[in-house]
């Protein structure tokens, strides 16, 4: 679906912050980019949608080179909810969940049905909030809405950069259940940026390590638990202590502070 | 007073047209400075290396003594109307194009990045999310460029322009106190209206916000 071939991407300060790295990441599939700050998991992730023009290196998408998209056309078919939300705080909820229909020009009653339908996917009263502006809402009701304003032109491929990060312990355990359960039906296509290890083996089918610009290893959480690639790996997940049992994963928090 | 408030009620007629002449003049260069000021505040977004000398030169002209400034236009327009509106003008232009330009520019950077990654052209970009958000601070420009044109425009009846200044200057010329302050009160207390109609205005816009 999304095939990185020896990506790089060197900053015009000569700050390189992707090194040659090549994955694929498979239809329908969570894809976890995972790593300490600055290890280029967000660079990655906005070379997706041409926020960032890699250096050198190729990035296909269904088997089509994205240069060969239009970077607009591109955009308002991959769904994008960014760190600290992003949500417009001039326009209301319906607003902001319909703004990419908009753009690709829908008809008023395709948008209305649409907006009404995913705030009750996400279990939020289409009526109380259609026309709330973001600061009327808690944090964990504008993290639901940046996700249902990703998916409201249904596209195939979600790009999610931290999006839980802000969230208080309790919401975002919330939030990630929700998310898991919303894409047991979606089936869509996420590439998933963060850095908390309990999010990554929670929420990823797959998890690619990152430092230094470069992946370190790239597997499924259960192998990358029995099978880490090197010390890395082993002192990234080692605040925690993780136990597989077949394919499941258990993990005891070691308390050491 | 009693003297004042009669000779009010005798060139009532003459106050309100001069009234209405003087709100003319500074709605003329208001308006025209935001036609010109506001796509020159965002086009210097848009070349940043520009807006260091724009926005100097903006100031410059800001710096002119206002009556000097009126002096140069006698030259160059002769006497009358116009020779008022380009100076006033000339002042109304540096609060909107900085404004603009920092309005536009304080826009939040991932609200940006948000709307660019969703899809937005520049257009829509500038439109639906870099300029509603900016309105609150070129709305506070625009105020500050109408309350230093009500008191410019007063200093325009020197060359011929017309409005309450007239009545001012025709006063002092007659030491006539009551003919100075049928000039001075109305100006005055168009500034305080206008300023405080545009702050409501600005107040309005940021709250959305």
């Amino acid at each position: 679906m999304i095939e990185f071939i020896n990506v790089s991407k060197i900053y015009p300060d000569g700050h390189q912050a992707v090194k040659d790295i090549s994955f694929t990441v498979k239809e329908g599939e969570i894809f976890v980019l995972i790593g300490p700050s600055g290890c280029g998991k967000t660079t990655t992730l906005k070379i997706i949608n041409r926020l960032i023009e890699p250096t050198s290196g190729r990035i296909l998408i269904q088997e089509m080179d994205i240069n060969n998209y239009n970077p607009i056309v591109l955009r308002r078919n991959i769904g994008y909810v960014i760190q600290e939300i992003g949500l417009f705080p001039h326009l209301t909820v319906g607003e902001n969940i319909g703004l990419v229909p908009h753009l690709k020009k829908w008809t008023k009653t395709d948008k209305k049905k649409r907006i009404s339908d995913l705030l009750k996917m996400i279990g939020l009263e289409p009526d109380i909030f259609i026309n709330k502006y973001p600061m009327q809402l808690s944090g964990g009701q504008k993290q639901r809405i940046g996700v249902a304003r990703a998916l409201a032109a249904d596209p195939q491929i979600v790009l999610m950069d931290e999006p839980f990060g802000a969230l208080d312990p309790i919401t975002k355990e919330q939030l990630q259940d929700e998310f898991l359960k919303l894409q047991r039906k979606l089936q869509k296509t996420v590439v998933f940026v963060t850095h908390d290890i309990m999010e990554a083996i929670k929420l990823g089918d797959r998890l690619a390590i990152m430092r230094n610009g470069t992946t370190v290893q790239i597997d499924s959480p259960v192998n990358i638990i029995n099978n880490s690639a090197d010390d890395f790996v082993r002192r990234f997940l080692g605040e925690h202590r993780f136990q597989t049992d077949g394919n499941t994963i258990r993990m005891e928090k070691t308390i050491t502070k | 007073m009693i003297n004042f408030f009669n000779f009010f009620k005798d060139r009532l007629s003459e106050i309100a047209l001069l009234t209405l002449e003087h709100i003319e003049l500074t709605a003329m260069a208001v308006g025209l400075a935001i036609i010109i000021g506001v796509p020159l505040g965002i086009l210097l977004t848009r070349y940043k290396k520009l807006s260091a000398m724009v926005l100097g030169i903006a100031s410059i002209i800001q710096t002119i003594p206002s009556l000097a400034l009126l002096g140069f236009m006698v030259p160059l327009f002769g006497i009358g109307t116009k020779p008022a509106i380009v100076a006033l003008f000339l002042y109304a232009l540096l609060p909107i194009v900085r404004n603009t330009f920092t309005g536009v520019e304080g826009v939040e950077p991932t609200l940006i990045e948000a709307g660019i990654g969703m899809g937005m052209t520049n257009f829509q970009l500038l439109y639906m999310v870099e300029l509603p958000l900016a309105l609150p601070v070129i709305m506070a420009g625009i105020r500050t460029s109408t309350v230093i044109n009500v008191g410019i425009t007063t200093l325009c009846a020197l060359i011929g322009a017309g409005g309450l200044g007239q009545l001012i200057f025709r006063g002092i010329s007659m030491v006539n106190a009551n003919m100075i302050l049928a000039g001075a009160v109305p100006a005055a207390l168009l500034a305080l209206f206008l300023d405080f109609l545009l702050g409501q205005m600005e107040k309005l816009l940021s709250q959305k916000n």
